[in-house]
């Protein structure tokens, strides 16, 4: 554990690439084996499930630590990460002791489904014995959140650096469902952990466009495509094996029933990237019905009528068995639109549509992509490879400007981890009649420094206190922008907006210059045809 | 009931009998400092009493002021009360300020620490009847390593940075925590180079009789190269600057009770924090209102209502003093505060 504790604070103590590689060159070069493969394992999303539940843990560094819980929870609310709180407040250890990452994290899986006061020892007495900084690791491990400032894309680098082999091969080798606690180091880095066939490839991902697009060159050299709002996924068909990976490398097969079909029909070796989305005939739903699917494991047949999953292919990423991705987009398109002509119809999948036309007729087309149900367009350079992650330069996102309203600030919480101590979560409510109405959340779209004179404001503006909440003065107004806007009873306003952000903070405006929640339902009808919803049944006194 | 011996009123503590205020941060006639921190030694009062060992530091600070000094432990009478200064120990000529009349005694305790730092007058506990605590760090996060243990760290960092190639940058508050440093840290690997706002302090200091090492001002013709494996001890804001820059090749670091923190670390973009504070840590603050003996306390600067409910629940009767900048964690964040 040492050794994992002193790699991750020369993650921490750094922001610069070289020195963050260094750190994990040498580590993946000096760890014992079976750490190296939980930590990848780790960087890569792939955490040990939960065994300990966050209240339980609060309980029990409550007690060991001899404070009462409300005290507990002020620190929480200072230190804004449950793991460090937990283990700054645990008194010093009886006796250090140096278990390796795989002991713990073993140890960890094998407690699933025991009884409390098993897992409660296992847990106390691991604090007894680690040292304030693995605790707080240890921590981590339980609570999950598990970030360590290092992308994928670094580990990876480092990991093609120590073992020699390609980036872009060591990427592909780790994808896919490999099971950490089967996988040895070499096997991993040398073949590839998932075994199983159903090894997705890397996805490709596109930047912003915050240019004009005339300057990217003839428009012939690009390919223009609807930007949906869906879930990215890659459907694999191959000999004996169909899988559907998310964008977060997660399998989501079984929640998509609607495609199953396909693995009758796709021929052998086909690899499809594309977006799933719900489906209303010849148009996408709102992403907020494709939501109320995501997270079941199962789905029950009212929803799987109501919100029809559809898979509208962009990219073919294997064909026969064999690897497409340098092969230019023009040639992979043209491929994947004959492999889509094969299929019978009825079968929930198209070629995304493309959008043609010059620039200017882009432009025009762009603009009237909610009509579409889209969020812009993409462009892709037709001449180009399909790279593995982000590359700039070939793949961009030109999206619709977002809706946007004047709101009023009223509520004000401080952030976690690296925001904790600064006020960054924010309530914004609208003008009704002579109230103010919360109609949103947002925590993004500031810098830091205007974070920290928001701070000070509050410290000076609080009216009332909610525990981490400040009711504060109405007086700070900011622009809101949004993606999208639905009818919701979960929201007092009875609206739901996807993707509030602020967009700046308007000091040339008072609260007398806010928008009104009648323009908002205003917006909702003309986008959606709703009335917004009843909101919740409100305590009596909430006002 | 007579009124109460210390009130609290939107200038500061106030004392009606004797006719002054303690650390008051709005103009008054006759103002009692517990140290020179800016937050507690203000501009703009009629006279000023603080120790005669934080007297230097106050004048230099202040300039033209009416200010007399007073020895540690001498007991004074002020209109109708005794009023006597007492070691802090958060910096040097710290004190905290005895308040007595007729029998009954309050302490205003300014800032302080309970270890001994080796440089500043030790803390001393004052046994009264109602004392008037700092919390900057009252919640159990906070609970310091012993300061031999943070020295070897900043040695070994020092020493690895050298090494290295790469000069050491030292944020630190340029007024107790920049000469305990330098005075804590054992023989480095190079010399030790200051801040010009630094080094005025650090002058004055040692023109007092405190031991403190042997520094150099950075002036135009000093860098890495005259000076391989420096330590420059510099005040938080010389951080990243043009005047950091200077120096090439730099590791920078920055020494504060708030380095505890991780998420704090983080915001401030710095990979190194040594955690180490002139304030109290939660077992020094309970140890000290302990030995009090105090009844009665009241909370100020810092975590106050929390600190103020824990106190309660222990059997005390505790109180808030509001500062002029009410809000707690708001204003305890790092930004100019001398932790």
């Amino acid at each position: 554990m040492k050794r994992f504790v002193h790699l991750f604070n020369a993650l921490d103590s750094t922001t610069k690439t070289g020195a963050k590689t260094a750190a994990l060159v040498d580590y993946f070069r000096t760890a014992p084996e079976p750490d190296r493969v939980w930590t990848i394992a780790l960087l890569s999303g792939r955490r040990p499930k939960r065994v300990i539940n966050a209240s339980e843990l609060r309980l029990w560094a409550a007690e060991v630590a001899g404070i009462p819980l409300w005290l507990f929870e002020e620190s929480y609310a200072i230190a804004g990460d449950l793991a460090e709180t937990i283990a700054r407040l645990l008194p010093p250890p009886e006796a250090e002791q140096d278990p390796t990452l795989d002991t713990i994290i073993r140890s960890l899986i094998a407690l699933a489904g025991r009884a409390q006061a098993e897992r409660r020892a296992f847990v106390t007495a691991s604090w007894a014995s680690l040292g304030t900084d693995e605790r707080f690791l240890f921590n981590k491990l339980l609570t999950g959140g598990f970030r360590m400032g290092v992308s994928q894309g670094l580990m990876t680098r480092a990991l093609a650096q120590v073992t020699g082999v390609d980036e872009a091969v060591m990427a592909h080798r780790l994808m896919g469902n490999w099971d950490p606690a089967r996988t040895g180091f070499a096997a991993l880095t040398q073949e590839g952990g998932a075994g199983d066939g159903a090894q997705p490839y890397p996805f490709a991902l596109a930047s912003p466009l915050e240019d004009l697009p005339e300057n990217l060159g003839p428009p012939d050299d690009w390919l223009a495509e609807w930007k949906w709002d869906g879930i990215r996924g890659q459907i694999i068909a191959r000999p004996s094996t169909f899988a559907i990976w998310s964008r977060g490398e997660e399998l989501i097969t079984d929640r998509f029933p609607e495609f199953a079909p396909l693995q009758d029909h796709l021929p052998p070796g086909t690899v499809l990237d594309g977006e799933i989305v719900a489906w209303a005939g010849a148009l996408p739903l709102p992403f907020a019905e494709l939501q109320k699917r995501i997270g079941r494991k199962s789905v029950p047949k009212k929803l799987l009528a109501e919100a029809p999953a559809h898979f509208l292919a962009y990219d073919l990423l294997e064909l026969e068995g064999a690897d497409m991705r340098s092969a230019p987009l023009s040639t992979r398109r043209a491929r994947l639109e004959a492999v889509l002509a094969t299929l019978p119809p009825g079968l929930p999948i198209s070629a995304s549509p493309v959008a043609r036309g010059d620039w200017a007729a882009l432009t025009a087309q762009r603009a009237g992509a909610r009509e579409k149900m889209a969020e812009g367009l993409m462009l892709k350079r037709l001449s180009s490879p399909y790279h593995t992650g982000r590359k700039r330069g070939d793949w961009w996102k030109w999206k619709l400007d977002p809706f946007s309203v004047d709101a009023v600030m009223i509520y004000a919480q401080s952030g976690h981890g690296r925001r904790a101590n600064l006020f960054t979560d924010f309530t914004f409510a609208l003008r009704d009649g002579n109230d103010l109405v919360p109609f949103a959340k947002a925590y993004s779209g500031l810098t830091d420094a205007e974070f920290a004179e928001i701070t000070r404001w509050v410290g000076k503006h609080t009216q009332e206190r909610f525990g981490p909440v400040r009711r504060v003065t109405p007086e700070l107004v900011f622009e809101i922008g949004f993606e999208g806007i639905q009818a919701s009873s979960r929201h007092k306003s009875g609206i739901a907006l996807r993707f509030p952000r602020m967009l700046r903070w308007r000091r040339d405006k008072a609260v007398a210059d806010i928008d009104t929640m009648d323009a908002l339902r205003a917006l909702l009808r003309q986008e959606t045809g709703q009335p917004p919803a009843a909101g919740p049944p409100r305590p009596p006194k909430d006002n | 009931m007579a009124d109460p011996l210390l009130s609290f009123t939107d200038r500061g503590i106030y004392c009606a009998e004797g006719g002054f205020y303690i650390d008051p941060w709005r103009p008054v006639d006759r103002a009692l400092i517990t140290h020179g921190h800016s937050d507690h030694a203000r501009w703009g009062h009629g006279s000023y009493l603080c120790t005669d060992r934080a007297l230097p530091v106050i004048r230099h600070r202040l300039g033209d002021i009416s200010a007399s000094g007073i020895a540690y432990g001498e007991r004074r009478r002020i209109g109708g009360v005794t009023v006597s200064f007492h070691p802090a120990g958060h910096v040097p000529g710290s004190a905290q300020i005895r308040v007595e009349r007729g029998g009954e005694v309050w302490v205003a305790s300014g800032d302080y620490k309970i270890e001994a730092d080796g440089l500043s007058e030790p803390f001393e506990p004052v046994r009264c009847h109602t004392f008037i605590t700092e919390s900057t760090f009252g919640l159990p996060l906070f609970r310091w390593q012993a300061q031999a243990v943070v020295a070897a760290q900043i040695a070994s960092w020092w020493h690895t940075n050298a090494a290295e190639g790469r000069v050491s940058i030292l944020a630190a508050y340029g007024l107790g925590k920049a000469q305990r440093l330098m005075s804590m840290l054992p023989d480095g690997a190079g010399p030790i180079l200051t801040h010009g706002a630094v080094e005025q302090t650090t002058q004055i200091l040692r023109d007092q009789g405190y031991a403190l090492p042997e520094t150099l001002r950075v002036t135009a013709d000093i860098s890495a190269k005259s000076h391989p494996g420096a330590l420059v001890i510099a005040p938080p804001s010389a951080l990243g600057t043009a005047w950091a820059r200077r120096f090439g090749p730099v590791s920078e670091a920055f020494a504060s009770g708030w380095m505890a923190l991780r998420g704090i670390r983080r915001r401030r973009g710095l990979g190194t924090g040594f955690v180490i504070s002139d304030h109290a840590d939660w077992p020094g603050l309970n140890a000290a209102i302990r030995e009090t003996g105090a009844s009665r306390v009241f909370v100020t600067h810092g975590y106050t209502g929390p600190f103020r409910r824990w106190l309660e629940e222990q059997g005390y009767d505790a109180g808030i003093v509001e500062t002029e900048f009410g809000g707690e964690e708001a204003d305890s964040t790092p930004e100019g505060d001398a932790a």
